[in-house]
């Protein structure tokens, strides 16, 4: 398993376009990923899981990937995460 | 036998189609017990796939009709018909509880829909609950059998019946299939009349009750002329109306040929003849209707179709599109006109008990200077690339313009100094909407460029009648002599010290009005695009001392709305 930790810097934290895009890219893969914040995790390919954790601005989320193709998912999810601003 | 219903004649013109009802179908359904678990669990598949497929035409004739930015809730819908943890908590239901898939369904999105209505602090996450119970409204339709009517999904012609149609409906009309439309809802002034002027499709609205009288598929004539719709009509009444729109389509092509005529009277006066836009978009359809300007520039939409305040940049191009295509020709461009019935997701405003005449538009922009200043700058950039001008709407008193005035000044100044290029001659007016402002109509024309009358809001307020309460509709009289004696003093007003007056309401292009306003001097008249060549055609026919005498006459004179109107006819005829 691989984790990486983000800090989320988009005014209006992960809402529906960028979470939209982040399910997308999650949903590429076979390995099981998961967002983690405040103790709470859901399944990242779950566009229902990731806005019901309702992350703002300043938070910090950890996003972890579990399979054969876990490092190329925490790539291409990190590679998201910055195209859309939402980390640095 | 046929059955004839009457509404409010909104847009000329006549067709004849198959009725669609644009209505919400009955959703409700009873709960069962299912033995064949996996049949049922197929059944939501293919419920979801169905529904997956209507969204995907949706999403692309959004795209094509309203761009990406407003098909993106489309794309928001399917990726939530993927999503596992809702499909998997749906079909556990299924297979644990043995419920039909419309109860597991609905017990699933429920769930969620409240916990996405619990996000009290979070707005937006709030308004996520509407798009997973529209999700679940398209599936629930699959698994029921019924039609949930979208207008993206009509491929055949027809006549649209529905209680009324909102700014997302309109917009995804296609012409090519969408025929006429009969709301229950509206008047001349109303969102869907409008949109029918400026999509050329005959409307007629207001009828009161079209969508509980007419039936799914049957045969519907809309006469946008009279205002009146024939309900599975005669093999005669079909014959006649064909006439008429034959008829119609021939005075349409007379007018046509106004097209790059200017607009002139039988003794040789000339007035300016403009359109009304809401987007960069709606330029073709004045060019194409022989617009010789476009009067009012509703900024709003910019505000209005976006999640976040749009940027300079963003401005600056719908601005600029403007002005390119109208081509040397004048465009006005009204400020942001915020608040009143128009909100804005992202820019929460305090509830007020007269929305009206509370917190909105220059007083926004004054208070907000900020998002003001924003706007200026896009405007001053895009002036660069044609004639614009800029009006600054419900200016009540001379320190407001002045205020107002002194921001643009300051910001003009700042590119100057940049050395940045900016346009020499931007004209700056405002709006007359409030009576305040029309009685100073003298100080303020000191300080002004030019006034535009927008007739909705200063019949509203000089009637203090709101013009959504139908119970108080009879007060919106556009020629009552109370209206016509304000009009007189602003466009005198204005011309005494060497400006000149508009109008933008939607009185500009009424063929009652028109002979008075000419009458009263009124210099440009901006009107929804597809009323303008029927009202240079009218302006031929006008001989302007004639009509200065029945204006004369209509405001001193007359003590009603009736009796002007039958001045006019005895003028006119």
């Amino acid at each position: 398993m691989e984790k990486k930790e983000f800090h989320i810097i988009a005014e209006t934290g992960i809402h529906a376009r960028p979470a939209t895009l982040l399910v997308q890219a999650a949903s590429k893969f076979n390995s099981d990923i998961t967002l983690t914040y405040k103790e709470k995790s859901v399944n990242l390919k779950s566009i229902m899981g990731v806005m019901s954790l309702g992350v703002g601005q300043n938070a910090d989320v950890t996003i972890s990937a579990d399979g054969a193709d876990e490092t190329d998912a925490l790539a291409a999810i990190a590679d998201a995460m910055t195209k859309e601003g939402l980390a640095e | 036998m046929s059955e004839m219903l009457k509404g409010i004649a909104a847009s000329d013109g006549i067709a004849a189609a198959k009725a669609y009802m644009l209505v919400q179908p009955d959703l409700s359904f009873s709960e069962s017990s299912v033995e064949d678990t996996e049949a049922e669990t197929k059944r939501l598949d293919d419920a979801v796939e169905a529904a997956k497929a209507d969204l995907k035409i949706i999403k692309e004739k959004a795209a094509a009709n309203l761009g990406a930015d407003e098909a993106e809730v489309f794309e928001a819908h399917l990726t939530i018909l993927s999503d596992p943890e809702l499909l998997g908590n749906i079909k556990d239901k299924i297979v644990n509880d043995k419920v039909n898939a419309e109860k597991a369904l609905k017990d699933v999105t429920d769930m969620f829909i409240a916990m996405f209505e619990g996000m009290t602090d979070n707005a937006y996450m709030q308004e996520r609950a509407g798009d997973i119970r529209d999700v679940a409204k398209r599936v629930l339709s699959h698994l029921l059998g019924v039609n949930l009517p979208n207008p993206a999904l009509i491929n055949e012609e027809v006549v649209i019946v529905a209680h009324d149609l909102t700014p997302s409906d309109t917009a995804q009309l296609d012409r090519n299939f969408v025929k006429g439309f009969i709301t229950d809802i509206g008047g001349r002034t109303s969102h869907s009349a409008i949109m029918s002027r400026t999509l050329e499709i005959p409307a007629i609205v207001g009828s009161g009750n079209a969508t509980s009288t007419i039936k799914e598929g049957q045969t519907v004539i809309i006469d946008g002329i009279e205002g009146e719709a024939i309900i599975e009509p005669s093999a005669e009444e079909l014959k006649k109306y064909e006439d008429k729109a034959s008829d119609f389509a021939k005075k349409k092509a007379e007018w046509e040929e106004l097209k790059d005529a200017k607009t002139v009277t039988a003794n040789g006066k000339q007035f300016i003849l403009g359109a009304n836009i809401g987007t960069p978009k709606d330029v073709a359809g004045a060019n194409d209707n022989g617009a010789e300007a476009v009067g009012l520039f509703r900024s709003e939409f910019l505000y209005m179709d976006a999640s976040e305040l749009p940027s300079e940049d963003d401005q600056f191009e719908a601005y600029k599109q403007a002005v390119e295509g109208m081509n040397g020709k004048q465009v006005v461009v009204r400020t942001m006109d915020i608040g009143g019935d128009k909100e804005l997701p992202y820019l929460p405003l305090p509830e007020e008990m007269n929305p009206f005449l509370g917190y909105r538009a220059i007083r926004i922009s004054l208070d907000k200077q900020d998002i003001f200043r924003t706007q200026l700058r896009a405007l001053l950039r895009a002036s660069n690339y044609g004639r614009l001008a800029i009006m600054f709407p419900m200016i009540a008193t001379v320190k407001e313009f002045k205020d107002a005035k002194a921001i643009f000044e300051e910001e003009k100044a700042k590119f100057v100094k940049a050395g940045k290029p900016v346009s020499d001659d931007i004209e700056v007016g405002m709006m007359m909407e409030i009576p305040a402002a029309a009685m100073i109509a003298d100080k303020l024309a000191k300080y002004s460029d030019f006034f535009s009358i927008g007739t909705n809001d200063l019949i509203q307020y000089t009637m203090a009648a709101d013009r959504g309460n139908e119970r108080v509709s009879y007060l919106y009289q556009p020629y009552n002599p109370s209206i016509l004696r304000l009009i007189k003093i602003i466009i005198d007003s204005s011309h005494a010290e060497g400006k000149w007056t508009g109008m933008c309401g939607e009185m500009a292009g009424d063929q009652i009005a028109v002979p008075i306003l000419a009458g009263l001097g009124l210099d440009e008249f901006s009107m929804s695009a597809t009323s303008i060549l029927k009202t240079r055609s009218l302006m031929k026919k006008l001989d302007t001392d004639k009509m200065k005498k029945l204006a004369e006459k209509a405001v001193s004179e007359c003590e009603t709305t009736e009796e002007v109107i039958s001045l006019v006819k005895e003028f006119t005829d």
